[in-house]
């Protein structure tokens, strides 16, 4: 109990973040149009991919010669930036026909 | 208590400049998903969202500080950079549009294998972590690797790499590992057993979350795929926040919780689009319950063909003309010549619409970015509510690779896997003209009632090239 009241205390902050970006999420998904979900699901996909700054802060802290953190870490940031980059490039061109047709 | 204090204030104190760009970040992604949300601003709303991005990571490599220590391994983390920037944008860059939600299901799997390795770096690095710091460790990683083995998988599946299959008793085999997850997880979060050991189970709870992510997507065929990515998508998400905890990082907190919720939303959307319940998607799947439905093909009868020439005149000389895109006109890449095929009737002077049903081809949306591609105008694409109720005053619907989605086994055959879908509801125009390949049965696998009505005509061949002559002929007409 006494664990649980001190993490609680120590990650209020983060709590709250969860607590109101949780509604926040939902409020702004809820109102879009079934012509973009595919779009969307492809920005949101590319959003999670900020997990890569845990992967970054892992690998810049990784010691001198401890390779499995080196190696997996690299690897980490690797797969990390593919979801980011990608992620980003291919909503991008989804989005990109949507504009084409807007202009005429 | 106080030191926690300490600690959070010693972190502002240093970090500023930091979360600052923290900030920044946060706000970009939310206005990026709500810029996402409406046509005219969806292309920026993803690039503000990228912009943010790059100013967190950037601002993480430069400006992170722990104990007032900076990062080092610059040279790695570049060089993973730029490996994964390059191989990220020529993928992205060469994927067909038909070929999308694979893609975007890779590049999930990949942020959950990520977060995967970043708990296992974790667990590696700190023998005795607290309590909490491990249960947030072994949470992320579980996740984060169910995402990881479940995408890859969707995305075999997607491009017919790996095969539907039914594993007997394999309901069973999911509870059993699933319970076996979590009894590990309790011994080792819990501290119930030797740190040797620990160590030893945590990699087995790898193992177990990986088998439980391969078994899990394994059985979902069909039209339930994109539900199986979006959900798999929120988890990455989750997995993400999981890091967010680990570091104390606002920007991958309310990024991952903002995709995790959003992504259940989306889930829960989709589903409704196909008027199931998330639990029937994940427990009764289609490959399952495909002895149900009208596959006694008993009195199904004949169904008859019509010619280019037949199709062309009854083209041309109707009013108004309802096109119904499916997977077919994807896989044919035929959106172009759909297009086309417009533009001539219009000059005929017959009205063409397309109706589009939420979950045609293989995520919801598909169509629309399809058509989207070949300049289709935006107000001609109608949703499934506008198009049924113009359905009636339709004199040729022209139905292009689609098949269940037109099925009216989903509104008058209580036995069918996919009783109770909305679908489009073709029949209530004048002529149902269906091209497809050959007679074989959707990506469902239920057979279609529809082909042998009396109103229906079936147009054997590919799209594109079904589209092509259509057109050659329509100038003759």
């Amino acid at each position: 109990m006494d664990q649980l009241t001190s993490f609680f205390n120590g990650n209020y902050h983060l709590i709250t973040i969860v607590i109101l970006s949780v509604f926040l999420g939902i409020e702004v998904i809820s109102r879009v149009p079934a012509v973009l979900h595919t779009p969307l699901m492809s920005g949101a996909n590319a959003i999670h991919g900020v997990v890569i700054i845990g992967a970054i802060i892992v690998m810049g802290e990784a010691k001198d010669g401890d390779f499995f953190s080196l190696i997996l870490g690299f690897l980490a940031v690797v797969l990390g930036t593919l979801n980011v980059v990608g992620g980003f490039v291919v909503t991008d061109r989804m989005l990109e026909m949507f504009g084409k047709k807007k202009k005429k | 208590m106080e030191q926690i204090i300490l600690q959070y204030t010693e972190f502002l104190t240093t970090n500023s400049f930091l979360l600052f760009a923290y900030l920044i970040g946060s706000v970009t992604f939310i206005l990026g998903l709500k810029m996402l949300s409406h046509p005219e601003t969806a292309r920026k709303g993803n690039l503000i969202a990228a912009g943010g991005m790059i100013i967190s990571i950037f601002g993480t490599i430069f400006l992170y500080k722990h104990h007032g220590n900076g990062l080092g391994n610059y040279a790695w983390i570049f060089a993973a950079l730029v490996i994964g920037t390059i191989v990220g944008t020529m993928a992205a860059k060469k994927v067909q549009m038909t070929a999308m939600p694979e893609m975007v299901s890779l590049f999930n799997g990949m942020g959950g294998a990520c977060a995967m390795l970043i708990s296992m770096i974790e667990y590696h690095n700190d023998a005795t972590p607290s309590t909490g710091k491990l249960l947030i460790i072994v949470l992320g990683m579980i996740i984060g690797t169910v995402s990881f083995a479940g995408s890859i998988i969707a995305w075999g599946k997607l491009n017919g790499s790996i095969k539907d299959k039914t594993i007997p008793g394999g309901q069973m085999i999911n509870f059993l590992l699933f319970g076996g997850i979590i009894g590990l997880a309790i011994m080792v979060v819990g501290g119930f057993v030797g740190a040797d050991m620990a160590h030893m189970l945590f990699y087995g709870i790898t193992a177990l979350a990986a088998m439980y992510g391969i078994l899990f997507v394994m059985p979902i065929g069909g039209a339930d795929m994109p539900v199986v990515i979006s959900l798999l998508n929120s988890f990455t998400g989750v997995a993400a926040a999981f890091g967010g905890f680990l570091y104390d990082n606002p920007v991958m907190l309310t990024g991952g919780i903002l995709v995790g919720s959003a992504g259940t939303i989306l889930t829960i959307l989709m589903c409704k689009a196909m008027n199931r319940s998330l639990k029937n998607v994940l427990i009764g799947s289609f490959g399952a319950a495909k002895t149900g439905g009208a596959a006694g093909a008993k009195d199904q009868g004949n169904y008859k063909e019509i010619s280019l020439n037949d199709t062309a005149v009854l083209l041309a000389y109707a009013q108004k003309v309802m096109i119904v895109p499916g997977y077919g006109l994807a896989v044919a890449q035929a959106q172009h010549t759909c297009h086309e095929l417009e533009k001539i009737l219009n000059e005929k002077g017959v009205e063409v619409v397309y109706g589009i049903h939420p979950v045609a081809g293989r995520m919801p949306g598909h169509m629309n970015v399809l058509l989207a591609e070949a300049d289709v105008p935006y107000e001609k694409l109608l949703e499934m509510e506008d198009a049924n109720d113009q359905m009636g005053t339709t004199n040729v619907v022209m139905i292009l690779g689609a098949n269940d989605v037109v099925n009216p086994a989903a509104k008058e055959d209580p036995n069918s896997p996919i009783y109770g879908m909305p679908i489009l509801e073709v029949e209530k125009a004048d002529h149902v003209i269906v091209n497809k390949r050959s007679m074989k049965p959707g990506y469902a696998g239920i057979e279609n009632e529809l082909f042998f009505r009396p109103k229906t005509s079936m147009l054997f061949g590919d799209a594109k090239k079904v589209l092509q002559a259509l057109i050659a002929e329509l100038k003759t007409v």
